[in-house]
Protein backbone atom coordinates (compact mmCIF):
# COMPACT_ATOMS: atom_id res chain seq x y z
CA UNK A 1 0.00 0.00 0.00
CA UNK A 2 2.51 2.59 1.21
CA UNK A 3 4.98 1.60 -1.47
CA UNK A 4 2.35 2.05 -4.17
CA UNK A 5 1.45 5.53 -2.92
CA UNK A 6 5.13 6.44 -2.67
CA UNK A 7 5.89 5.16 -6.18
CA UNK A 8 2.88 7.00 -7.54
CA UNK A 9 3.94 10.30 -5.97
CA UNK A 10 7.56 10.04 -7.05
CA UNK A 11 6.59 9.03 -10.62
CA UNK A 12 3.71 11.42 -11.21
CA UNK A 13 4.52 14.43 -9.03
CA UNK A 14 8.22 14.61 -8.23
CA UNK A 15 9.58 13.41 -11.56
CA UNK A 16 7.63 15.94 -13.67
CA UNK A 17 8.56 18.76 -11.25
CA UNK A 18 12.26 18.02 -11.46
CA UNK A 19 12.32 17.43 -15.22
CA UNK A 20 10.30 20.56 -15.86
CA UNK A 21 12.08 23.09 -13.64
CA UNK A 22 15.69 21.99 -13.50
CA UNK A 23 18.57 21.57 -15.98
CA UNK A 24 19.40 17.97 -16.84
CA UNK A 25 22.55 17.85 -14.71
CA UNK A 26 20.68 18.40 -11.43
CA UNK A 27 17.56 16.35 -12.04
CA UNK A 28 18.71 13.09 -10.46
CA UNK A 29 20.00 14.74 -7.28
CA UNK A 30 16.91 16.93 -6.92
CA UNK A 31 14.68 13.88 -7.31
CA UNK A 32 16.55 12.09 -4.51
CA UNK A 33 16.21 15.12 -2.24
CA UNK A 34 12.49 15.43 -2.92
CA UNK A 35 11.96 11.71 -2.41
CA UNK A 36 13.77 11.91 0.91
CA UNK A 37 11.63 14.85 1.95
CA UNK A 38 8.52 12.85 1.13
CA UNK A 39 9.84 9.95 3.18
CA UNK A 40 10.63 12.24 6.11
CA UNK A 41 7.12 13.63 6.01
CA UNK A 42 5.60 10.18 5.82
CA UNK A 43 7.41 9.35 9.08
CA UNK A 44 7.06 12.65 10.95
CA UNK A 45 3.42 13.38 10.25
CA UNK A 46 2.21 10.06 11.70
CA UNK A 47 4.62 10.51 14.63
CA UNK A 48 3.22 13.94 15.44
CA UNK A 49 -0.36 12.71 15.10
CA UNK A 50 0.54 9.87 17.44
CA UNK A 51 2.00 12.39 19.87
CA UNK A 52 -1.29 14.31 19.84
CA UNK A 53 -3.39 11.22 20.38
CA UNK A 54 -0.95 9.79 22.90
CA UNK A 55 -1.86 12.68 25.19
CA UNK A 56 -5.49 11.77 24.69
CA UNK A 57 -4.74 8.11 25.39
CA UNK A 58 -2.86 9.09 28.52
CA UNK A 59 -5.82 11.01 29.90
CA UNK A 60 -8.18 8.18 29.00
CA UNK A 61 -6.04 5.37 30.44
CA UNK A 62 -5.20 7.19 33.65
CA UNK A 63 -8.83 8.19 33.97
CA UNK A 64 -9.95 4.59 33.54
CA UNK A 65 -7.45 3.37 36.12
CA UNK A 66 -8.75 5.97 38.56
CA UNK A 67 -12.36 4.96 37.97
CA UNK A 68 -13.12 7.99 35.81
CA UNK A 69 -13.86 8.12 32.09
CA UNK A 70 -11.48 10.83 30.90
CA UNK A 71 -12.21 13.42 28.20
CA UNK A 72 -15.39 12.55 26.29
CA UNK A 73 -16.96 15.87 25.27
CA UNK A 74 -14.91 17.50 22.53
CA UNK A 75 -15.64 15.94 19.17
CA UNK A 76 -16.14 16.90 15.57
CA UNK A 77 -19.18 18.57 13.95
CA UNK A 78 -21.40 18.14 16.96
CA UNK A 79 -20.57 14.48 17.57
CA UNK A 80 -18.66 13.88 20.77
CA UNK A 81 -16.93 10.67 19.49
CA UNK A 82 -15.52 9.76 22.93
CA UNK A 83 -13.68 13.08 23.06
CA UNK A 84 -11.44 12.44 20.08
CA UNK A 85 -11.35 16.16 19.30
CA UNK A 86 -9.65 16.92 22.60
CA UNK A 87 -6.00 16.95 21.38
CA UNK A 88 -6.95 19.23 18.48
CA UNK A 89 -8.70 21.62 20.84
CA UNK A 90 -5.70 21.58 23.19
CA UNK A 91 -3.34 22.30 20.31
CA UNK A 92 -5.45 25.21 19.08
CA UNK A 93 -5.61 26.64 22.60
CA UNK A 94 -1.84 26.43 23.03
CA UNK A 95 -1.10 27.89 19.60
CA UNK A 96 -3.34 30.88 20.22
CA UNK A 97 -1.80 31.65 23.62
CA UNK A 98 0.90 34.21 24.10
CA UNK A 99 4.52 33.12 24.67
CA UNK A 100 5.80 35.10 27.62
CA UNK A 101 9.56 35.58 27.76
CA UNK A 102 10.55 36.55 31.32
CA UNK A 103 12.47 39.82 31.67
CA UNK A 104 15.51 38.32 33.37
CA UNK A 105 15.77 35.39 30.99
CA UNK A 106 18.34 34.75 28.32
CA UNK A 107 16.09 35.31 25.35
CA UNK A 108 17.97 33.35 22.69
CA UNK A 109 18.53 30.29 24.87
CA UNK A 110 14.99 30.52 26.20
CA UNK A 111 13.60 30.16 22.70
CA UNK A 112 16.14 27.59 21.51
CA UNK A 113 15.58 25.23 24.47
CA UNK A 114 12.21 23.73 23.45
CA UNK A 115 13.42 23.27 19.88
CA UNK A 116 16.55 21.60 21.17
CA UNK A 117 14.52 19.11 23.13
CA UNK A 118 12.08 18.28 20.32
CA UNK A 119 14.51 18.07 17.39
CA UNK A 120 16.61 15.08 18.57
CA UNK A 121 13.55 13.02 19.44
CA UNK A 122 12.24 13.52 15.91
CA UNK A 123 15.63 13.16 14.22
CA UNK A 124 16.16 9.76 15.84
CA UNK A 125 13.30 8.38 13.75
CA UNK A 126 15.57 8.47 10.70
CA UNK A 127 17.19 5.15 11.60
CA UNK A 128 14.12 3.31 12.88
CA UNK A 129 13.44 0.31 10.61
CA UNK A 130 9.71 -0.22 10.13
CA UNK A 131 10.22 -3.22 7.94
CA UNK A 132 12.99 -5.17 6.28
CA UNK A 133 13.23 -2.45 3.64
CA UNK A 134 11.38 0.54 5.07
CA UNK A 135 14.01 2.67 6.77
CA UNK A 136 14.90 6.26 5.98
CA UNK A 137 18.65 6.05 6.67
CA UNK A 138 20.05 2.55 6.82
CA UNK A 139 23.27 3.57 8.55
CA UNK A 140 25.66 1.14 10.16
CA UNK A 141 25.98 2.96 13.47
CA UNK A 142 22.22 3.28 13.98
CA UNK A 143 22.33 2.25 17.62
CA UNK A 144 25.06 4.77 18.37
CA UNK A 145 23.12 7.48 16.54
CA UNK A 146 20.01 6.77 18.59
CA UNK A 147 21.97 6.77 21.86
CA UNK A 148 23.62 10.08 20.93
CA UNK A 149 20.34 11.76 20.04
CA UNK A 150 18.41 10.56 23.08
CA UNK A 151 21.15 11.93 25.33
CA UNK A 152 21.15 15.20 23.42
CA UNK A 153 17.57 15.83 24.50
CA UNK A 154 18.69 16.61 28.06
CA UNK A 155 20.34 19.79 26.82
CA UNK A 156 16.92 21.18 26.04
CA UNK A 157 15.87 20.64 29.64
CA UNK A 158 19.06 22.03 31.15
CA UNK A 159 19.12 25.08 28.89
CA UNK A 160 15.45 25.75 29.57
CA UNK A 161 16.07 25.66 33.31
CA UNK A 162 19.09 27.91 33.03
CA UNK A 163 17.65 30.42 30.56
CA UNK A 164 14.41 30.91 32.52
CA UNK A 165 16.30 32.66 35.34
CA UNK A 166 13.91 31.09 37.85
CA UNK A 167 14.79 29.11 40.96
CA UNK A 168 12.27 26.36 40.36
CA UNK A 169 13.25 25.95 36.73
CA UNK A 170 16.91 25.82 37.70
CA UNK A 171 16.26 23.20 40.39
CA UNK A 172 14.37 21.11 37.87
CA UNK A 173 17.19 21.39 35.37
CA UNK A 174 19.81 20.38 37.94
CA UNK A 175 17.78 17.38 39.02
CA UNK A 176 17.26 16.37 35.44
CA UNK A 177 20.94 16.70 34.61
CA UNK A 178 22.07 14.47 37.49
CA UNK A 179 19.33 11.94 36.83
CA UNK A 180 19.98 11.63 33.13
CA UNK A 181 23.74 11.31 33.61
CA UNK A 182 23.07 8.40 35.99
CA UNK A 183 20.58 6.60 33.78
CA UNK A 184 22.42 7.26 30.56
CA UNK A 185 25.13 4.91 31.74
CA UNK A 186 22.86 1.99 32.54
CA UNK A 187 20.97 2.61 29.32
CA UNK A 188 24.22 2.60 27.40
CA UNK A 189 25.28 -0.64 29.04
CA UNK A 190 21.93 -2.22 28.22
CA UNK A 191 22.47 -1.24 24.60
CA UNK A 192 25.99 -2.65 24.70
CA UNK A 193 24.36 -5.92 25.72
CA UNK A 194 22.15 -5.74 22.63
CA UNK A 195 25.18 -4.92 20.52
CA UNK A 196 27.09 -7.91 21.84
CA UNK A 197 24.15 -10.21 21.31
CA UNK A 198 23.35 -8.99 17.80
CA UNK A 199 26.91 -8.36 16.68
CA UNK A 200 25.84 -5.23 14.83
CA UNK A 201 25.03 -1.58 15.44
CA UNK A 202 22.58 -1.48 12.55
CA UNK A 203 19.01 -1.57 13.90
CA UNK A 204 17.79 -3.61 10.94
CA UNK A 205 20.50 -6.22 11.51
CA UNK A 206 19.63 -6.29 15.22
CA UNK A 207 16.06 -7.22 14.35
CA UNK A 208 17.18 -9.76 11.76
CA UNK A 209 19.40 -11.50 14.30
CA UNK A 210 16.27 -12.17 16.40
CA UNK A 211 14.53 -14.20 13.69
CA UNK A 212 13.14 -17.54 14.84
CA UNK A 213 10.34 -17.36 17.37
CA UNK A 214 9.21 -15.34 20.35
CA UNK A 215 11.94 -17.05 22.35
CA UNK A 216 14.60 -16.02 19.86
CA UNK A 217 13.91 -12.39 20.59
CA UNK A 218 16.45 -10.72 22.83
CA UNK A 219 14.08 -10.13 25.72
CA UNK A 220 14.82 -13.65 26.95
CA UNK A 221 18.63 -13.79 26.95
CA UNK A 222 18.86 -10.09 27.84
CA UNK A 223 15.94 -10.04 30.26
CA UNK A 224 17.55 -7.88 33.00
CA UNK A 225 18.91 -5.52 30.38
CA UNK A 226 15.46 -5.29 28.81
CA UNK A 227 13.88 -4.29 32.13
CA UNK A 228 16.70 -1.88 32.91
CA UNK A 229 16.54 -0.37 29.44
CA UNK A 230 12.84 0.33 29.78
CA UNK A 231 13.13 1.76 33.29
CA UNK A 232 16.09 3.91 32.24
CA UNK A 233 13.95 5.01 29.33
CA UNK A 234 11.31 6.14 31.82
CA UNK A 235 13.98 8.11 33.67
CA UNK A 236 15.44 9.48 30.45
CA UNK A 237 12.08 10.86 29.32
CA UNK A 238 11.41 12.36 32.77
CA UNK A 239 8.27 10.30 33.15
CA UNK A 240 6.59 9.18 36.35
CA UNK A 241 7.89 7.70 38.63
CA UNK A 242 11.09 9.56 37.68
CA UNK A 243 9.52 12.95 36.99
CA UNK A 244 11.44 14.90 39.65
CA UNK A 245 12.57 17.34 36.95
CA UNK A 246 8.95 18.41 36.65
CA UNK A 247 7.85 17.45 40.15
CA UNK A 248 4.71 19.56 40.07
CA UNK A 249 4.02 19.00 43.75
CA UNK A 250 7.49 20.17 44.82
CA UNK A 251 8.85 22.60 42.24
CA UNK A 252 5.67 23.59 40.39
CA UNK A 253 6.57 22.44 36.87
CA UNK A 254 10.33 22.28 37.12
CA UNK A 255 12.28 23.25 34.06
CA UNK A 256 9.28 24.55 32.09
CA UNK A 257 7.57 26.75 34.71
CA UNK A 258 8.26 29.90 32.75
CA UNK A 259 7.06 28.53 29.43
CA UNK A 260 3.60 29.10 28.02
CA UNK A 261 1.74 28.70 24.78
CA UNK A 262 3.48 27.02 21.90
CA UNK A 263 6.89 27.04 23.62
CA UNK A 264 5.43 24.89 26.38
CA UNK A 265 3.62 22.64 23.96
CA UNK A 266 6.89 21.98 22.09
CA UNK A 267 8.34 20.67 25.38
CA UNK A 268 5.21 18.63 25.82
CA UNK A 269 5.49 17.19 22.31
CA UNK A 270 9.17 16.44 22.91
CA UNK A 271 8.35 14.46 26.04
CA UNK A 272 5.74 12.38 24.26
CA UNK A 273 7.84 11.94 21.11
CA UNK A 274 10.65 10.70 23.35
CA UNK A 275 8.31 8.23 25.01
CA UNK A 276 7.21 6.88 21.65
CA UNK A 277 10.84 6.65 20.59
CA UNK A 278 11.81 4.67 23.71
CA UNK A 279 8.81 2.41 23.12
CA UNK A 280 9.73 1.73 19.50
CA UNK A 281 13.38 1.15 20.42
CA UNK A 282 12.42 -1.35 23.12
CA UNK A 283 10.29 -3.12 20.54
CA UNK A 284 13.11 -3.21 18.00
CA UNK A 285 15.96 -4.18 20.27
CA UNK A 286 14.29 -6.59 22.65
CA UNK A 287 11.01 -7.69 21.13
CA UNK A 288 11.88 -8.50 17.55
CA UNK A 289 10.80 -5.28 15.84
CA UNK A 290 8.65 -6.13 12.82
CA UNK A 291 8.92 -9.92 13.36
CA UNK A 292 5.65 -11.71 13.87
CA UNK A 293 5.14 -13.19 17.36
CA UNK A 294 3.69 -16.30 15.70
CA UNK A 295 6.88 -17.06 13.84
CA UNK A 296 7.91 -20.69 14.29
CA UNK A 297 4.47 -21.73 15.52
CA UNK A 298 3.13 -24.19 12.94
CA UNK A 299 -0.34 -23.23 11.74
CA UNK A 300 -0.54 -19.81 13.35
CA UNK A 301 2.42 -18.55 11.35
CA UNK A 302 0.68 -19.20 8.02
CA UNK A 303 -2.61 -17.89 9.41
CA UNK A 304 -1.07 -14.47 10.11
CA UNK A 305 1.09 -14.25 6.98
CA UNK A 306 -1.15 -11.61 5.43
CA UNK A 307 -0.46 -9.14 8.28
CA UNK A 308 2.09 -6.54 7.14
CA UNK A 309 5.30 -6.74 9.24
CA UNK A 310 4.98 -3.07 10.14
CA UNK A 311 1.79 -3.89 12.03
CA UNK A 312 3.71 -6.05 14.50
CA UNK A 313 6.20 -3.26 15.17
CA UNK A 314 3.39 -0.78 15.76
CA UNK A 315 1.52 -3.22 18.01
CA UNK A 316 4.61 -3.83 20.14
CA UNK A 317 5.28 -0.09 20.27
CA UNK A 318 1.71 0.57 21.38
CA UNK A 319 2.11 -1.97 24.15
CA UNK A 320 5.22 -0.22 25.48
CA UNK A 321 3.50 3.14 25.15
CA UNK A 322 0.66 1.76 27.23
CA UNK A 323 3.19 0.64 29.84
CA UNK A 324 4.36 4.25 30.17
CA UNK A 325 0.81 5.30 31.03
CA UNK A 326 0.19 2.32 33.30
CA UNK A 327 3.35 3.07 35.28
CA UNK A 328 2.42 6.70 35.63
CA UNK A 329 -0.98 5.78 37.00
CA UNK A 330 0.50 3.26 39.43
CA UNK A 331 3.74 4.45 40.97
CA UNK A 332 4.37 7.40 43.27
CA UNK A 333 7.33 9.63 42.44
CA UNK A 334 10.75 8.44 43.59
CA UNK A 335 12.55 10.58 46.12
CA UNK A 336 15.66 12.17 44.69
CA UNK A 337 18.16 10.08 46.67
CA UNK A 338 16.24 6.92 45.79
CA UNK A 339 16.61 7.74 42.11
CA UNK A 340 20.34 8.16 42.51
CA UNK A 341 20.63 4.95 44.53
CA UNK A 342 18.65 2.97 41.93
CA UNK A 343 20.66 4.34 39.05
CA UNK A 344 24.16 4.05 40.44
CA UNK A 345 23.98 1.20 42.94
CA UNK A 346 21.47 -1.15 41.37
CA UNK A 347 21.22 -0.70 37.61
CA UNK A 348 24.87 -0.18 36.71
CA UNK A 349 26.17 -3.23 38.64
CA UNK A 350 23.40 -5.44 37.24
CA UNK A 351 24.05 -4.33 33.68
CA UNK A 352 27.79 -4.94 34.03
CA UNK A 353 27.20 -8.42 35.46
CA UNK A 354 24.74 -9.30 32.75
CA UNK A 355 27.06 -7.97 30.10
CA UNK A 356 29.57 -10.59 31.23
CA UNK A 357 26.86 -13.25 31.15
CA UNK A 358 25.78 -12.29 27.63
CA UNK A 359 29.37 -12.23 26.41
CA UNK A 360 29.85 -15.71 27.85
CA UNK A 361 26.67 -16.90 26.11
CA UNK A 362 27.85 -15.46 22.81
CA UNK A 363 31.37 -16.83 23.06
CA UNK A 364 30.15 -20.33 23.90
CA UNK A 365 27.50 -20.19 21.13
CA UNK A 366 24.60 -21.10 23.36
CA UNK A 367 21.53 -22.08 21.30
CA UNK A 368 18.91 -21.04 20.38
CA UNK A 369 20.10 -17.44 20.32
CA UNK A 370 23.77 -17.45 19.53
CA UNK A 371 24.48 -20.40 17.27
CA UNK B 1 19.25 -12.82 58.10
CA UNK B 2 16.79 -14.89 56.03
CA UNK B 3 14.43 -11.94 56.19
CA UNK B 4 17.11 -9.71 54.79
CA UNK B 5 17.78 -12.07 51.91
CA UNK B 6 14.05 -12.40 51.27
CA UNK B 7 13.69 -8.61 51.19
CA UNK B 8 16.62 -8.33 48.85
CA UNK B 9 15.26 -10.88 46.42
CA UNK B 10 11.71 -9.51 46.40
CA UNK B 11 12.93 -5.99 45.76
CA UNK B 12 15.27 -7.20 43.02
CA UNK B 13 12.42 -8.90 41.20
CA UNK B 14 10.19 -5.82 41.61
CA UNK B 15 7.57 -7.95 43.36
CA UNK B 16 5.78 -5.09 45.11
CA UNK B 17 5.75 -3.02 41.93
CA UNK B 18 4.16 -5.87 40.00
CA UNK B 19 1.52 -6.21 42.71
CA UNK B 20 0.78 -2.50 42.34
CA UNK B 21 0.51 -2.85 38.59
CA UNK B 22 -1.90 -5.75 38.98
CA UNK B 23 -4.14 -3.66 41.23
CA UNK B 24 -4.26 -0.66 38.89
CA UNK B 25 -4.65 -3.04 35.95
CA UNK B 26 -7.78 -4.41 37.58
CA UNK B 27 -9.18 -0.91 38.05
CA UNK B 28 -8.66 -0.23 34.34
CA UNK B 29 -11.55 -2.60 33.58
CA UNK B 30 -13.79 -1.73 36.53
CA UNK B 31 -17.08 0.07 36.13
CA UNK B 32 -16.59 3.84 35.94
CA UNK B 33 -18.36 5.94 38.54
CA UNK B 34 -18.27 9.32 36.80
CA UNK B 35 -21.62 11.12 36.72
CA UNK B 36 -22.16 12.82 33.37
CA UNK B 37 -23.39 15.97 35.05
CA UNK B 38 -25.77 17.92 32.87
CA UNK B 39 -27.40 14.71 31.63
CA UNK B 40 -27.15 12.67 34.83
CA UNK B 41 -27.51 13.90 38.38
CA UNK B 42 -26.82 12.35 41.75
CA UNK B 43 -29.78 11.90 44.12
CA UNK B 44 -30.28 14.67 46.68
CA UNK B 45 -31.01 14.38 50.36
CA UNK B 46 -34.19 16.07 51.61
CA UNK B 47 -31.84 18.02 53.88
CA UNK B 48 -29.96 19.46 50.90
CA UNK B 49 -28.80 23.01 51.55
CA UNK B 50 -28.98 25.10 48.40
CA UNK B 51 -30.38 28.48 47.48
CA UNK B 52 -32.33 30.28 50.23
CA UNK B 53 -36.05 31.02 50.23
CA UNK B 54 -38.65 32.66 52.47
CA UNK B 55 -41.85 30.69 52.98
CA UNK B 56 -45.47 31.77 53.40
CA UNK B 57 -48.42 30.29 55.30
CA UNK B 58 -51.08 28.63 53.15
CA UNK B 59 -53.23 31.79 53.45
CA UNK B 60 -50.49 33.81 51.77
CA UNK B 61 -49.18 35.59 54.86
CA UNK B 62 -45.40 35.57 55.08
CA UNK B 63 -44.07 33.47 57.94
CA UNK B 64 -41.14 35.67 58.98
CA UNK B 65 -41.78 37.57 62.22
CA UNK B 66 -38.47 39.47 62.17
CA UNK B 67 -37.16 37.82 65.36
CA UNK B 68 -33.65 38.22 63.91
CA UNK B 69 -32.46 34.88 65.32
CA UNK B 70 -31.07 33.97 61.90
CA UNK B 71 -29.27 37.27 61.68
CA UNK B 72 -27.75 36.63 65.10
CA UNK B 73 -26.73 33.01 64.41
CA UNK B 74 -25.32 33.59 60.94
CA UNK B 75 -21.57 32.85 61.24
CA UNK B 76 -20.78 34.66 58.00
CA UNK B 77 -22.86 37.75 58.89
CA UNK B 78 -24.60 37.40 55.55
CA UNK B 79 -28.13 38.29 56.73
CA UNK B 80 -29.44 41.83 57.29
CA UNK B 81 -32.97 42.39 58.64
CA UNK B 82 -34.98 45.54 59.33
CA UNK B 83 -38.47 45.43 60.79
CA UNK B 84 -41.55 47.53 61.62
CA UNK B 85 -44.88 47.09 63.33
CA UNK B 86 -47.64 46.73 60.82
CA UNK B 87 -51.06 48.38 61.04
CA UNK B 88 -52.61 45.13 62.36
CA UNK B 89 -50.09 45.15 65.22
CA UNK B 90 -47.90 42.25 63.97
CA UNK B 91 -44.19 42.67 63.55
CA UNK B 92 -42.88 42.05 60.01
CA UNK B 93 -39.67 42.64 58.08
CA UNK B 94 -39.25 45.60 55.77
CA UNK B 95 -35.90 44.32 54.58
CA UNK B 96 -34.54 40.79 54.48
CA UNK B 97 -31.21 40.61 52.61
CA UNK B 98 -28.91 37.61 52.23
CA UNK B 99 -25.53 38.24 50.67
CA UNK B 100 -24.85 34.95 48.87
CA UNK B 101 -21.25 35.95 48.26
CA UNK B 102 -20.78 35.78 52.04
CA UNK B 103 -23.10 32.86 52.80
CA UNK B 104 -21.41 29.54 53.59
CA UNK B 105 -24.62 27.47 53.35
CA UNK B 106 -24.28 26.10 56.87
CA UNK B 107 -28.04 25.97 57.39
CA UNK B 108 -27.96 27.62 60.84
CA UNK B 109 -30.54 30.23 59.77
CA UNK B 110 -32.92 27.46 58.82
CA UNK B 111 -32.35 25.65 62.13
CA UNK B 112 -32.75 28.78 64.23
CA UNK B 113 -36.00 29.87 62.60
CA UNK B 114 -38.94 29.37 65.03
CA UNK B 115 -41.57 29.64 62.26
CA UNK B 116 -39.82 27.70 59.47
CA UNK B 117 -39.66 30.85 57.39
CA UNK B 118 -36.11 31.05 56.11
CA UNK B 119 -35.21 27.73 54.48
CA UNK B 120 -32.66 26.40 52.10
CA UNK B 121 -34.07 24.82 48.96
CA UNK B 122 -32.62 22.10 46.78
CA UNK B 123 -31.83 24.62 44.02
CA UNK B 124 -28.09 24.68 43.41
CA UNK B 125 -27.78 25.42 39.68
CA UNK B 126 -27.99 29.19 39.75
CA UNK B 127 -25.53 31.88 38.83
CA UNK B 128 -25.14 35.63 38.88
CA UNK B 129 -23.77 37.62 36.02
CA UNK B 130 -23.32 40.75 38.10
CA UNK B 131 -22.31 41.02 41.73
CA UNK B 132 -25.75 42.31 42.62
CA UNK B 133 -27.35 39.12 41.28
CA UNK B 134 -26.06 37.24 44.30
CA UNK B 135 -27.53 39.74 46.76
CA UNK B 136 -30.89 38.21 47.62
CA UNK B 137 -33.63 40.62 48.71
CA UNK B 138 -36.93 39.90 50.41
CA UNK B 139 -39.12 39.89 47.27
CA UNK B 140 -36.72 37.57 45.49
CA UNK B 141 -36.53 35.19 48.43
CA UNK B 142 -40.32 35.09 48.69
CA UNK B 143 -40.55 34.47 44.97
CA UNK B 144 -38.22 31.47 45.23
CA UNK B 145 -40.29 30.23 48.18
CA UNK B 146 -43.47 30.42 46.15
CA UNK B 147 -41.78 28.61 43.30
CA UNK B 148 -40.73 25.52 45.27
CA UNK B 149 -43.20 25.59 48.18
CA UNK B 150 -44.50 22.11 47.38
CA UNK B 151 -41.04 20.55 47.54
CA UNK B 152 -40.19 22.54 50.68
CA UNK B 153 -43.32 21.36 52.48
CA UNK B 154 -42.64 17.75 51.53
CA UNK B 155 -39.04 17.92 52.71
CA UNK B 156 -40.06 19.52 56.02
CA UNK B 157 -42.63 16.78 56.57
CA UNK B 158 -40.04 14.08 55.93
CA UNK B 159 -37.68 15.67 58.38
CA UNK B 160 -40.33 16.36 61.04
CA UNK B 161 -39.70 12.96 62.69
CA UNK B 162 -36.14 13.91 63.54
CA UNK B 163 -36.74 17.42 64.81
Amino acid sequence: MLEIVYQFISQNVLLPITTFFLPVDYQAQALTVLQTVIKIFSILVPVLITVAYFTYAERKVIGFIQGRIGPNRVGFFGFSLWGLGQPIADAVKLIVKEIIVPTGSNRALFIIAPILSLAPSLAAWAVIPFDDTKVLANINAGLLYVLALTSLAVYGVIIAGWASNSKYAFLGAMRSAAQIVAYEISMGFALVGVLVAAGSLNLGDIVNSQVGSVFHWFWLPLFPLFIIYFISGLAETNRAPFDVAEGESEIVAGFHVEYGGMAFSVFFMAEYANMILIAVLSAIMFCGGWLSPFQGVPGLEELFNWVPPMFWLLAKTSFFMFLFLWFRATFPRYRYDQIMRLGWKVFIPITIVWLVVVSALVVTNIPPWFN
Amino acid sequence: MTNKIKNYVTSLFLWELLKGLRLTGKYLFKRKITVQYPEEKTPQSHRFRGLHALRRYPNGEERCIACKLCEAVCPAVAITIESEVRADGSRRTTKYDIDLTKCIFCGFCEESCPVDSIVETRIFEYHGEKRGDLLMTKPRLLEIGDLVEKQLAEDREKDALYR
